[in-house]
């Protein structure tokens, strides 16, 4: 037990205190005074009170701010990148990362980078690069560089960093068609980034509506949902996904496949969140409010998007974001394996699929980068899902 | 408990049926066949009379038949072990399989038992020394252990195996013990190199346990009979063991209905990326080649083996919990 003695009352204890009795009416429904920040929490909205208490969570925060530059960054991946998706340097095949100095030869001369020599291993028929220390080459910022079209409408050259002048700005090396991988990684974060947020809108909907007729109406239509949640649940993920993703047909275009990759990763992804709400409506429907919107003639559909769904939204949301991250593994792992995304559309899967050779990726390390960025945001979604799933319940 | 068995057996049936009807039809879905691609191969190598001998393999692979009649003809053949031809050298898939399934099985089976081992040893070490040194290590190798994919942990720990020791991880055994028959030295070999692939697959399962497992056990471990028993004198040993442990351990059964799925797809994949000789790497080719007999049957034989694993499991918990032995049917 905790000890819960005669607390005494605060302040300097006078020898005693004169009996004293309040002679107004009393009145118990007067509203006690609040503080102004006391006032604040109680008239703070759900929403409001859920974000204060998500803000608490540091790295939830960190997190939230990590990504949504990365989405910001997707928006304008033309900027950002020094080179196009596609621009191929046939001179400088798997040409290593090349370093960013600041100092020449004890000088500050800003940002730059050396030139490359070529040669050739005369034993192995490799090409060795050897950077030119004799040739500092200053980068250039906010320049107008090799020229794009901005999300292929309008043509433009603006960078925000641009190779020197006759020079390569290789940050991350090239790869075996001599393509910038640190411009592939900019462009690729397009597809990876949206086809984890385009998969759950989907499979958020499919959950909404199956898990809903499935909680709400009960009988028949529920014990069917779920043995298909059961099923699906409970079979291995991945040879499945394989097995669909093999049935698209090679003749599609890169972009239907991108879709169809989506809905094929919602389709094994919605009875997670299916059974929420199923369980979370069978529980609620029970309650009184929501008896009497029946009564007074509503339709199911009103009572489960206006009645119902509010009260467990928040929650469905947390979860959801913590499903995302599990779906760009999926799309990266289908596209390393070469059943998923084909190029010309490039995600980090795609990108890794050039590391399946270890012999090739022993020599050439820098082809394994795009590793980084994929476990970067999956970690910083998980941050963030964590937090979101602590905050859903503000009142907790 | 007879009837439990029996019900949960006739259950398994039909949705064997179910997945290995969808499975494949699904992959028969996309145009073309597996003889396509042969014969494009053909032609392109310069081989005129490619076109006739389409026909020919066609037949032989019963490819002229209508989808359902060799889907039927393939669920029949499963009974007499005889799953069709595989489309890849005209021969019987069950010729092919027979040393894959084994492997992976094994691999597997390796894989749930390092599990269930090294989670039960941290997560109840965690659990017990709460806020200590160990569990915020425990706690963060669990987390980075969840966060990494594990076939990019492969590719990682293949990288640097090869680069800083000059070892291959790939392979399952070593090159002389290939094609040979059994023996004491290749079990031993197949050993060694499972080592790291039941690391690499086994990792977020068993950061997933120590975590599930240091919350049971740090409820159980606050409830009111602990108090009573270290009252009464009990030694820490035998309280923590005869009555939390018993209790936390309950999940740890049951969760193996959401572990298998999980070890039967990292396996798929690690073992491709690590080129294992088990059925990942195979059932990958075949279905880039559309070879269905030989697709089917890997997914059939995946799905078979967590419909049994899902059994034994609620088998096991039938056995460890009365309240599911009794019947008591909860529906939440």
């Amino acid at each position: 037990m905790t000890d819960q003695t005669s607390a005494s009352p605060p302040g300097p204890k006078p020898d005693r205190m004169p009996h004293f009795v309040n002679r107004e009416p009393w009145d118990p429904y007067v509203a006690e005074r609040l503080t102004a920040d006391q006032e604040k929490y109680y008239m703070a909205g759900q929403w409001k009170l859920m974000w204060w208490r998500f803000r608490r969570h540091r790295p939830a925060v960190v997190s939230m701010i990590f990504l949504a530059l990365m989405y910001l960054s997707t928006a304008i991946s033309e900027w950002i990148a020094p080179y196009d998706l596609h621009s191929r340097h046939s001179a400088y095949i798997f040409a290593p990362p090349q370093q960013v100095h600041l100092f020449h030869e004890g000088k500050f001369l800003g940002p730059f980078v050396y030139g490359m020599k070529t040669a050739r291993d005369p034993a192995t028929l490799q090409r060795v690069y050897t950077p030119d220390l004799a040739k500092p080459m200053p980068l250039r910022f906010f320049c107008s560089g090799e020229a794009y079209e901005f999300w292929g409408l309008i043509d433009a050259t603006f960078h925000f960093v641009c190779p020197p002048e006759g020079g390569h700005f290789f940050w991350l090396g090239t790869d075996r068609l001599g393509r910038d991988l640190f411009s592939r990684i900019v462009y690729a974060a397009r597809i990876s980034l949206t086809i984890g947020v385009i998969g759950i809108t989907l499979s958020f909907v499919l959950a909404l509506v199956l898990g809903g007729l499935a909680g709400y109406y009960g009988g028949w239509i529920d014990s069917l949902v779920q043995r298909i949640t059961e099923i699906i649940k409970s079979f291995p993920h991945l040879p499945l996904w394989l097995a669909l993703s093999a049935a698209l047909p090679v003749t599609w275009s890169p972009l239907v496949i991108y879709f169809g990759i989506t809905i094929i990763l919602a389709l094994l992804d919605w009875p997670g969140l299916g059974r929420a709400v199923r369980s979370k409506l069978l529980s609620l429907r029970e309650e009184d409010y929501a008896a009497a919107a029946q009564m007074m003639g509503a339709k199911p559909g009103r009572i489960i998007g206006r009645h119902l769904l509010p009260g467990f939204m928040s929650h469905l949301i947390a979860s959801a974001t913590l499903s995302i991250p599990s779906m760009i593994l999926a799309e990266t792992a289908l596209s390393f394996l070469g059943l998923g995304l084909r190029p010309p559309i490039t995600s980090w899967g795609v990108l890794l699929n050039e590391a399946t050779d270890i012999n090739v990726v022993a020599v050439h390390w820098w082809l394994m980068l795009p590793v980084v960025p994929v476990i970067l945001v999956i970690l910083a979604y998980q941050f963030m899902g964590d937090g979101m799933r602590d905050a859903a319940d503000p009142y907790a | 408990m007879l009837r439990f068995i029996v019900r949960r057996v006739l259950l398994m049936i039909p949705t064997l049926f179910i997945i290995s009807a969808l499975v494949y039809f699904i992959i028969d879905l996309p145009p073309g066949d597996c003889v396509t691609a042969q014969v494009d191969e053909l032609l392109s190598r310069g081989d005129a009379d490619a076109l006739a001998r389409a026909d020919e393999l066609r037949t032989l692979y019963g490819l002229d038949q209508p989808l359902w009649r060799r889907y039927f003809e393939w669920v029949g053949g499963i009974f007499r072990w005889d799953f069709g031809l595989s489309c890849q050298d005209t021969v019987p898939v069950s010729d092919l399989i027979g040393e894959r399934m084994a492997l992976t099985l094994i691999m597997e089976s390796c894989t749930i038992a390092f599990i269930w081992i090294v989670s039960f040893v941290i997560g109840v070490y965690a659990a017990t020394h709460q806020y200590k040194m160990g569990d915020y290590i425990a706690s963060f190798i669990g987390f980075v252990g969840l966060s990494i994919p594990n076939f990019l942990l492969a590719l990682v720990l293949l990288y640097v195996g090869k680069v800083y020791f000059g070892l291959s991880i790939g392979g399952l055994m070593d090159p002389e013990y290939i094609d040979k028959p059994f023996s004491w030295g290749k079990l031993v070999s197949v050993a060694e190199h499972l080592i790291i692939p039941v690391i690499v697959i086994g990792m977020s399962g068993t950061a997933g346990m120590i975590r599930r497992l240091r919350a049971n056990l740090l409820d159980e471990l606050q409830k009111q009979y602990v108090v009573t028993g270290r009252a009464k004198g009990l030694p820490p040993m035998k309280l923590l063991i005869k009555y939390p442990l018993r209790h936390a351990i309950n999940p740890f059964v049951a969760d193996i209905g959401g572990l298998l799925p999980d070890v039967i797809s990292g396996s798929v994949i690690v073992s491709v990326v690590l080129s294992l000789p088990t059925t990942g790497p195979m059932l990958l080719g075949a279905l880039k080649t559309q070879d269905v007999n030989l697709a089917a049957t890997f997914l059939l034989f995946v799905a078979v083996l967590t419909v049994i694993g899902m059994l034994i499991s609620d088998l096991a918990l039938a056995a460890l919990d009365p309240r599911i032995r009794f019947g008591a049917t909860s529906e939440k």
